[in-house]
């Protein structure tokens, strides 16, 4: 079994409307949408939820007001700023505290209570291109990066128990947290960045990531017609690092045309940027050892 | 006054309106880059850097000879980053949060503080604006410790009552939320494509309860549908300005231009747009950003 990630870097270079097009494309596989903070894959898919399961991760403190003897021990000892006296005694702030424990164990009037914390949701979904393992963070809640683990690992399972060669993740923008979880397994990080300044200052971040990880690593330039010399730049850097550069792709209002009817651009009349989008996936199955 | 331009979906538009905005502000301003993972908006305002520093936090060192392996550390440790097995102490620097607690915990004092590098902080001017930026180190997992230091570093330079702009990581969770928690008015940036206004919903929901003015700012007008408008209308939230969809504003943005300097048009856009936020935060009433 292989498993694929469409990352970016720098986010809104494409990397949703390709995976959604390359998810029409492949043969036997699994979808799985890593980006658990803003997921956008749903949109193009449509998906029907089979399984819905709520995610629990970490803990926050409260503090009971009524045993509170007011000390104020909890927010010397808080690292992060969360615990504040607001006139009526000691508060903690849900959206500093980091669920450490330090408060809740030192507390010597046992006034602070622990209660786990409720993140997100996740579901496996089916589409008309196959399944789909999908979540959504809570707005504001942490622990992405577990979140992506739980996905990939309930995707693996689905793609073992149906027999699937390919798990296609699409992931996050950044090189934080959820983008590590991401790569962790992965055969191949395939990068869509745009020739401009930020894409091509991004891309190079996300590459040294990939390297650091050791993670096989290979670009499609998205838009690359907004600027021909970046795009040279861009070439340029791929062939200096080794990165195969799968694609070149015209910046196009279809993409957003296909978005706006809940369609990937492959299924849409065919066009260069379809055409073009197409060897892009015959270059990643072979780059990822599918199809043979 | 502390205004972040922030976002739901990546690559709306923030760098874009926050390099803009920064650009055309009528005082004394600085233009802060606290998307540490992707860092971009140096490559709009070409500042001279005047100094840097690296970043670290608070992680334990062992002294193995004190320890009696009582597993207090990695009982109270919710992070698995200090474990215990029989005979043999181990710490895992990278999963360690900085809260003290084991060091606190510890019967034998075999914990003290070490450290790990989060990133490097650099500040310098652009023309006449000020300029303070964070950037993570490849392969670090967490970016709110680095964002904490680079908004403490931003209260220093604050001190004479200038205004600073953030730029912010994209998506709506803990990163996003510690970038614009200590801000005074909120610039949510959208496209109005089924992407942008899916995300822009999720933002508003994390961002709602900080109990801040935002304002929505939509970029690429034109292109995709007019469901933005509509929920704009529904949560009674201002659209603060609009930037027409252009290809000429795509490539000049894709040669590095900063697109308030493009056409007399455009900089009216930023300055009708700067003038309503200082609206926004009613002037008279600065806020200090706090220590997170």
């Amino acid at each position: 079994m292989r498993e694929i990630i469409i990352i970016s870097g720098k986010g809104g270079t494409g990397k949703t409307s390709l995976t959604g097009a390359f998810a029409h494309l492949a043969g036997n596989k699994v979808i799985c949408d890593l980006d658990v903070d803003a997921p956008d894959l749903h949109l193009l898919l449509q998906p029907t939820k089979e399984r819905l399961q709520e995610f629990y991760s970490g803990h926050e403190a409260q503090i009971d007001g009524e045993i509170c003897d007011g000390c104020g021990l909890c927010a010397t000892m808080c690292q992060f700023g969360a615990i504040r006296e607001n006139g009526a005694g000691f508060a903690v702030d849900p959206v500093r505290c980091e669920g450490c424990k330090v408060c809740v164990v030192f507390c010597p009037a046992a006034a602070i209570g622990f209660p786990e914390k409720h993140c997100g949701q996740w579901y496996v979904s089916s589409t008309r291109f196959g399944p789909l393992v999908h979540a959504q963070l809570f707005p504001g809640a942490e622990n992405s990066g577990r979140l992506v683990m739980v996905l990939k690992q309930q995707a693996r399972e689905l793609a073992k128990a149906q027999g699937a060669d390919l798990v296609l993740c699409d992931g996050a923008p950044g090189i934080g947290c959820p983008v590590i979880s991401s790569l962790s397994g992965a055969h191949l990080a395939v990068a869509v960045t745009e020739p401009t300044p930020s894409g091509r200052h991004d891309l190079e971040r996300v590459a040294a990531l990939c390297r650091h990880f050791q993670t096989a690593f290979a670009v499609i330039i998205n838009k690359y017609d907004l600027n021909p010399d970046e795009t040279a730049r861009i070439g340029v850097f791929c062939h200096d690092e080794s990165y195969p550069v799968l694609a070149r792709l015209p910046h196009d209002p279809l993409v957003t045309k296909a978005m706006v009817q809940g369609l990937v651009v492959t299924e849409l009349p065919e066009s260069d940027f379809s055409r073009e989008l197409g060897q892009a996936w015959s270059r990643i199955e072979a780059l990822a050892g599918l199809g043979r | 006054m502390i205004v972040s331009v922030a976002s739901g979906k990546g690559g709306t538009g923030k760098t874009t309106v926050a390099a803009s905005l920064a650009t055309i502000w009528d005082g004394p301003v600085l233009g802060v880059d606290l998307d540490v993972e992707e860092p971009n908006l140096h490559l709009f305002l070409h500042p001279t850097i005047a100094g840097s520093e690296m970043a670290h936090m608070m992680v334990p060192t062992l002294e193995e000879s004190r320890c009696t392996y009582c597993g207090a550390c990695s009982e109270l440790c919710q992070f698995k980053a200090i474990s215990v097995i029989g005979q043999l102490i181990l710490t895992f620097p990278e999963m360690c949060h900085g809260c003290g607690g084991c060091i606190a915990v510890c019967p034998e004092k075999a914990i003290s503080p070490g450290q790990r590098e989060l990133g490097e902080i650099s500040w310098g001017v652009a023309g006449g604006v000020g300029f303070l930026a964070g950037r993570l180190r490849v392969g670090e997992a967490m970016s709110p410790p680095l964002m904490r230091r680079v908004k403490a570093r931003l209260d220093q330079m604050l001190a004479n009552g200038e205004d600073a702009i953030i730029d912010a990581p994209p998506g709506v969770s803990c990163p996003a939320v510690n970038a614009v928690m200590d801000s005074d008015v909120i610039l949510l940036v959208t496209e109005p494509t089924p992407f942008g206004v899916y995300d822009f919903q999720l933002a508003w929901e994390a961002f709602t309860p900080l109990k801040k003015p935002m304002g929505a700012v939509i970029n690429r007008a034109g292109l995709g549908n007019d469901a933005i408008y509509r929920f704009c209308q529904e949560k009674g939230l201002a659209i603060l300005a609009e930037i027409p969809y252009d290809r000429a504003i795509a490539e000049a943005y894709a040669r590095g231009r900063v697109i308030a300097t493009v056409s007399p048009g455009l900089k009216a856009i930023f300055v009708s747009l700067r003038d309503q936020i200082r609206d926004l935060a009613k002037p008279g009433q600065p806020r200090k950003a706090a220590h997170a």
